[in-house]
């Protein structure tokens, strides 16, 4: 189920391939209510059932299509980061604005303590009310997002803390103003102060990588994937806008553009994949964290030990690589 | 009509391959008079597109130009299939502009002064950066490194990613930004030159890193595409958004100089840079 919200951005509902999962839930939720309130035992129907649920969930999702997948790390239970921070992170000081226009909600920022470790955490926000996600720009960020971000990394860096950045948007904002604040601009400079900070970043695509505004804060030592997230260079229906003038053809644009986890890894693109809970991360929020703090905090440990020198050195040379070509071939 | 734009209207009839209409004033010009201001309108100063081989002609010294990575050549790394399958569509770019890629790099001189120079042809899939680009830009950026000269770059990029090449071409914006941010580190003098147009991802990455951006009188400039925007917004657009001169006004760009004076404009830059 689709359904269309301001600004043209296709949101989605629950999946339609998740429905049937759904019903059972229910079901299941529904007897264990009224075996709570009668004393009437129904163990024996809510294991089946639950049997039955988990069974349809792994043959659901065994099979996702790209543009399932698209439509899971777009869900709108799907955990984001300021879920999973209040999982891993024993503390979190949120830091403000970007010292020249003004504080993008958007784009969160702060110092925290990750399993004993500190570090300075940078992700996209989304939000969950109506009015939250009106102030986010339903996750894409202004021209002052990005350059919070630049002033925080800076910061990190300074205080030799690693950055943790968290991408989860449907690409950079739009609008008329972010293009007057010099979007281009501002993104251009962040790909450009990653690639020199002298600390290290870990960066997790939670849900959405969405084109520019996904890599904006997405130049890292380590570039991780939940299992369901995609990362694209244009949205599907973006590019089945382009390639058929309709975006109904998004599914078949989701299966073009190489856009699954499976797929960017053996691009070169990112370096791990996380596994999520069956049924995908909105499933098993706590499970879900448990799994990133462990990713995170082996990542840090492991290029914590590299010299700031060679950090940048070796980021460099990671996306130096990045691209494929034919060279001295016969014409 | 006029009578005197009468007369013109017919000589125009008479003798079509010695006119041309201008898309932006629609005014009918005389190819000569055109091309004596490097393809400029000389009603308006609307900039036409013009080709990497016209842009090397017309910025660097005669004769000067040494094409650097000319081998390299675009690959199909997602198996790509639009409408069209992407090998199909390279094939057609490639014959009709005779290029191998959107982008020509090299080593050239500006009024004797010697530079690394590149030139994105916007009418080779309109300038996209696939990795060829990003590679070629990433090269010429590392020669402009090794050899200590300033580098200079002429963007027009309609689209800004080669969406046929997929997460490959987003990462090139990363790539680029990294070998420009090493350049610039070891004190490397970039002048990034936009033209008419020059959006998404290239100008989102190696575009905007210029120490100096210079762009060509109304060249439209920017993240997203004007109909995206008004999409978003649910309202026209003032007049003038996302130009040369909007850039300017808003803090983004150095300096718009037009295509006749941009040359000159160039070397008296360059000059401070040795
Ligand atoms: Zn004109």
């Amino acid at each position: 189920m689709m359904a269309k919200e301001a600004g043209g951005r296709v949101v989605s509902r629950t999946p339609d391939f998740e429905e049937p999962i759904l019903e059972i839930d229910e079901k299941i939720a529904e007897l264990k209510r009224f075996s709570a309130s009668t004393d009437v035992n129904l163990t024996e129907q809510i294991q089946q059932l639950t049997r039955k649920s988990e069974e349809m969930k792994r043959r659901i999702f065994a099979h996702l299509t790209p543009w399932q997948r698209v439509l899971i790390a777009r869900h709108s239970d799907r955990p984001q980061a300021t879920d999973i921070l209040d999982l891993v992170a024993e503390e979190f000081i949120e830091l403000h604005g970007d010292r020249a226009f003004r504080d993008d909600p958007c784009i969160l920022t702060g110092l925290a303590r990750i399993g004993g470790r500190r570090c300075m955490v940078v992700g996209h926000r989304k939000g969950k009310t109506t009015r939250e996600k009106l102030a986010c720009g339903f996750g894409c960020a202004h021209p002052e997002g990005y350059r919070k971000a630049i002033q925080k990394m800076r910061l990190a860096a300074k205080l030799g803390l690693p950055v943790v950045s968290f991408i989860d948007t449907p690409g950079a904002h739009p609008g008329m103003e972010a293009e007057e604040r010099g979007q281009a601009f501002v993104i251009a400079l962040a790909l450009k102060e990653m690639a020199d900070l002298p600390t290290p970043i870990v960066c997790l695509i939670l849900g959405e990588g969405g084109s520019g505004g996904a890599l904006g804060i997405g130049v890292g030592d380590r570039i991780l994937m939940l299992e369901h997230a995609y990362y694209s260079v244009i949205s599907p229906e973006g590019c089945a806008a382009i390639l058929w003038k309709d975006s109904g053809h998004a599914p078949a644009a989701a299966e073009a553009l190489k856009l699954t986890a499976d797929d960017l890894l053996g691009l070169g693109v990112i370096d791990e994949i996380l596994p999520e809970p069956l049924g995908g991360a909105h499933r098993d929020v706590a499970a879900t964290a448990e799994t990133i703090k462990g990713a995170l905090l082996r990542h840090l440990g492991e290029i914590g030990e590299a010299k700031r020198g060679d950090l940048v050195a070796r980021r460099f040379d990671k996306f130096r690589r990045m691209g494929r070509f034919l060279e001295n071939s016969e014409r | 009509m006029s009578p005197k734009n009468k007369a013109k209207f017919h000589r125009w009839r008479e003798m079509p391959d010695l006119w041309v209409q201008c898309p932006d004033c629609r005014k009918m010009v005389t190819k000569t008079k055109v091309s004596a201001m490097i393809e400029v309108c000389p009603k308006c100063g609307y900039h036409f597109e013009i080709s990497s081989r016209e842009r090397i002609d017309t910025l660097l010294d005669p004769g000067s130009f040494c094409e650097l990575f000319a081998d390299l050549e675009p690959d199909d790394p997602l198996r790509f299939t639009g409408r069209k399958p992407y090998r199909e569509r390279l094939k057609k770019a490639q014959e009709d502009t005779g290029l191998r890629d959107a982008c020509v790099i090299g080593r050239g001189r500006i009024s004797e002064i010697q530079i690394v120079f590149g030139v994105s042809d916007s009418r080779f899939m309109r300038g996209s950066m696939g990795s060829v680009v990003g590679e070629k830009i990433c090269r010429g950026v590392e020669c402009a490194t090794a050899e200590r000269l300033p580098f200079v770059f002429v963007s027009g990029s309609g689209g800004g990613a080669r969406m046929d090449e997929g997460i490959l071409s987003l990462m090139q914006m990363a790539k680029t930004s990294a070998a420009l941010a090493r350049f610039q580190r070891e004190g490397g003098f970039f002048i990034s030159i936009l033209t008419n147009p020059t959006m998404g991802g290239a100008m989102a990455s190696f575009a905007a890193l210029g120490d100096i951006v210079i762009a060509e009188p109304k060249a439209l400039i920017g993240f997203a595409g004007p109909n995206v925007v008004k999409e978003t917004m649910k309202k026209e657009l003032p007049e003038g958004f996302q130009t040369a001169e909007f850039f300017l006004e808003h803090g983004f760009v150095d300096l718009v100089v037009s295509r006749p004076d941009l040359r000159a404009k160039v070397a008296a830059l360059l000059a401070y840079a040795r």
